[in-house]
């Protein structure tokens, strides 16, 4: 029943921390008329322990994307601050800004856009070397040989001459994955990395992402919105919605006892047997999705919940509590 | 880095025949301007083309061989006589010698020649030489040509000689002197050459022991080498061949200067946006309305027509043409691209990004159009040329059409003056173009693919 300021775990010092992050795009009319903000990331709050692997989850449009690329200093915040090993990114300039992009890789959503057609893999996998100063052919050509075998490229001079039109989808993922790891990262961010891949290939990736993760002890944020296979690949879960993290908890604990209203009926829709394609949360749960543009009052969640309080939960914002051990959901049923 | 992709690109052009034949045009011009600052240093072009004592021997405005022989005609090819073959015979007398050398030639041609001069080279001499001329004929006639005091270089042109004109019943000298007697008495009858053994007899008076006179006649020929010649006897090859580099480079550089800012231009303006873009989109836009060829006429007008100097108002003007917003448009999308993001995430510099990754997305499009863009300039410095903008040194093929024009050589019935100009733009033309829409067919539906 007590407030904290911050999912997460606060027993060791955080890799990376969100505070009070908000990223929002102006919408402007004739290029300098202000009309308006979508408020893509709302007031975040999160930290992540070293060696932690993490999911966010959350339906089409919540600002998970947004979310990942203003981790990556991709998009500057509005307001609040994004702390790498205990500095502000904000703070980081040329020199050190550059060196943090080494310690953050990135796996996009689509491998098909993610590699640049009219580079060989060799290339792809250069180009980051080339770009922190790794000189030396011979040293790059090792790094790089030892990225495809990590992502089970093997062998490697099968792919290196390869353009990226010549591959599969997975194996291009792969190529994705080894140019994230090719500057050795402490932490890795993959968008929705299997989306849009066959399902016969996303179960090798996400494990063969797992086992990356775990071998080398790295911190793993990944985006999806698929919760049937979450339990496998994360610890933990941080469920988001409209641009805000309204629950997070040990992944097992989440998925057993989820405390807010809206995790309740993501997890209701997968459960409902009747819903074949209802793993995918696009279509849960009932009702409009919000509009960043004009998010509800308050609790963002309030015009779709069942235990909507008129004149508490249209006018007051949650605060989060911790209906269970190391459990967070802001919802006003906590309290 | 791509070599796959451009290999296979070759071997889909190869299906394309017009592609070949283009290539193989290109191939050629490419070779002629390669060869020809290896026949005719660039230097020695030049100082020809000015004009010089080279030419002397060279017809004025004399077809091409390959016109005459397409004609079927037997047109008479210049022929020079000289003394130096002749049996010359020498009579010392008392403080100086009588020399006689005979210039005998057989004249066989269809027709008359087109002019006929006398050169005479007496070097070193106090006192003048004197020299009496006498034409003989084939029939045994024998004409008196006059007498003339001979300069260390001396040209006697016989075609202009009024009073041998009317001594020879009207008939120019270098018709007269040659012709059937009577043929030509008849109103209206074309006067016919009398075919046989001439010779010009020279009766030299030398009043010095050492000195030597030697002589030489030409009678010019209706027609001269490959190309013909102009009014000023220069040999239109000279200025055809050269005329292959210099529109070759012209058109090359001015297309890769054009192509290459414009895209890094419009690269830049679409990777920055905000007021960079909206800059080079206004320039664009100003620079859209401004006329090129008036611009150009107004600089070579009041500052200089050295075409280098077009070359650069060309690539400046070129720099924010329209070109701009079409790649403007092709690269928009590809900023876009989930790889561009990836390597911002990686922390690839803004530069690298322009260059490495958004430019090069959309080089395989740009190559047609680059390669259709080459004859246009061409094209440009040409129309330059005939209006009388050509570079003041270099011999061009547009300044050959100029030459023309400004001898009407089309209503003197000198059409290989234009003709042939004409040919080898309309070929440099053909053969860009056809290998630029094949290589369009070959390049754009593979973007699609990628
Ligand atoms: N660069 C941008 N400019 C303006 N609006 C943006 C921009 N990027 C994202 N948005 C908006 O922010 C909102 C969140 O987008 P985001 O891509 O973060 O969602 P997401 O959770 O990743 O969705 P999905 O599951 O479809 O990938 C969307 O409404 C989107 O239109
Ligand atoms: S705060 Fe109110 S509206 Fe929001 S989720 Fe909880 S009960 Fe529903
Ligand atoms: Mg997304």
């Amino acid at each position: 029943m007590t407030s904290s300021p911050a999912h997460g775990a606060d027993d060791q010092a955080p890799l990376i921390a969100a505070r009070d992050l908000h990223t929002w795009f102006e919408l402007r009319q004739w290029g300098f008329l202000r009309v308006g903000a979508v408020r893509a990331v709302d007031g975040v709050e999160f930290a992540l322990a070293p060696g932690e692997a993490v999911a966010f989850v959350g339906e089409s449009g919540c600002g998970k994307s947004t979310l990942a690329r203003t981790l990556l200093g991709l998009h500057r915040p509005t307001r609040g601050e994004v702390r790498f090993a205990g500095r502000s990114l904000g703070e980081l300039q040329g020199r050190a800004l550059k060196a943090y992009r080494a310690e953050v890789g990135y796996v996009q959503q689509d491998p098909y856009g993610a590699l640049p057609p009219f580079l060989d893999v060799r290339r792809i996998l250069a180009e980051p070397l080339i770009v922190h100063g790794v000189r030396d052919r011979a040293e790059r050509e090792r790094r790089i040989r030892a990225a495809l075998e990590e992502v089970r490229l093997s062998p490697a001079e099968a792919f290196l001459n390869q353009f990226p039109h010549m591959l599969s989808g997975g194996q291009q993922q792969r190529v994705v994955i080894a140019r994230a790891l090719i500057l050795a990262p402490r932490l890795l961010i993959a968008d929705e990395p299997v989306s849009m891949l066959d399902a016969s290939v996303r179960v090798e990736i996400l494990e063969l992402l797992r086992h990356i993760q775990r071998e080398r002890g790295l911190t793993l944020a990944f985006i999806t919105h698929d919760l049937s296979t979450v339990r496998h690949y994360a610890e933990r879960i941080f469920v988001m919605y409209a641009g805000r993290v309204v629950e997070s908890a040990p992944v097992d604990d989440l998925l057993d006892h989820p405390q807010h209203p809206y995790t309740q009926a993501l997890l209701a829709a997968i459960a409902d047997p009747d819903a074949a394609n209802a793993t995918r949360l696009r279509e849960v749960p009932a009702g409009e999705p919000p509009s960043l543009l004009h998010p509800p009052a308050a609790c963002r969640f309030h015009p779709r919940c069942p235990h909507f309080m008129a004149g508490l939960c249209d006018v007051e914002d949650p605060p989060d509590f911790s209906p269970r051990r190391d459990h967070r959901s802001a919802c006003w049923l906590h309290r | 880095m791509t070599g796959g992709r451009w290999r296979q690109g070759w071997r889909e052009l190869r299906r394309y025949p017009s592609a070949l034949l283009g290539l193989a045009i290109i191939a050629a011009l490419v070779a002629l301007a390669l060869a020809t600052p290896i026949a005719i240093p660039y230097g020695e072009a030049l100082a020809k083309w000015r004009g010089s004592e080279a030419w002397q021997r060279n017809p004025v405005n004399a077809a091409p061989l390959w016109l005459d022989r397409l004609t079927g005609g037997d047109a008479p090819h210049t022929l020079v006589v000289e003394s130096a073959s002749a049996p010359v015979e020498e009579h010392a007398f008392a403080g100086g010698r009588r020399l006689r050398i005979p210039l005998a030639f057989d004249y066989e041609a269809g027709g008359f020649p087109s002019e006929l001069n006398l050169f005479l080279h007496a070097p070193g001499h106090a006192q003048p030489p004197f020299a009496r001329l006498t034409w003989r004929t084939p029939d045994g006639r024998e004409l008196g040509l006059g007498g003339y005091r001979i300069g260390a270089r001396e040209r006697i042109a016989l075609s202009q000689d009024r009073a041998l004109e009317r001594r020879l019943d009207g008939l120019v000298p270098h018709i007269g002197l040659l012709a059937e007697p009577g043929s030509a008495a008849a109103p209206g009858a074309e006067p016919r050459v009398l075919p046989g053994r001439y010779t010009l007899r020279l009766d030299v008076l030398v009043f010095d022991e050492a000195a030597a006179c030697d002589a030489e006649l030409v009678l010019y020929g209706r027609v001269h080498g490959i190309a013909g010649t102009d009014h000023q006897r220069r040999d239109l090859a000279l200025a055809l061949m050269w005329g292959t580099p210099v529109a070759l480079a012209f058109g090359l550089l001015a297309a890769v200067g054009t192509t290459v800012t414009t895209l890094v231009i419009a690269a830049v303006g679409v990777w920055y946006r905000g007021w960079v873009d909206a800059t080079i989109q206004r320039l664009t836009e100003v620079n859209m309305i401004l006329p090129i060829l008036p611009i150009l006429v107004m600089v070579g007008t009041l500052y200089s027509t050295s075409i280098w100097l077009m070359l650069g108002v060309v690539v400046v003007l070129g720099i924010f043409s329209a070109g701009i917003k079409m790649y403007r448009a092709m690269l928009l999308p590809i900023r876009e691209a989930p790889y561009i993001e990836a390597a911002r995430a990686y922390g690839a510099s803004n530069a690298r990004i322009v260059l490495r990754y958004l430019i090069p997305r959309i080089l395989p499009v740009l190559i047609p159009t680059f390669v259709t863009l080459i004859p246009t300039f061409v094209f440009l410095e040409a129309s330059l040329a005939v209006l009388g903008l050509g570079d003041p040194l270099l011999p061009t093929w547009g300044k050959v059409l100029n030459d023309a024009q400004s001898q009407s050589a089309l209503y003197n019935g000198y059409y290989y003056w234009v003709i042939s100009p004409a040919v080898l733009l309309m070929l440099t033309g053909l053969g860009f173009a056809m290998l630029g829409f094949a290589l369009d067919r070959v390049f754009n539906p593979r973007l699609r693919s990628l």
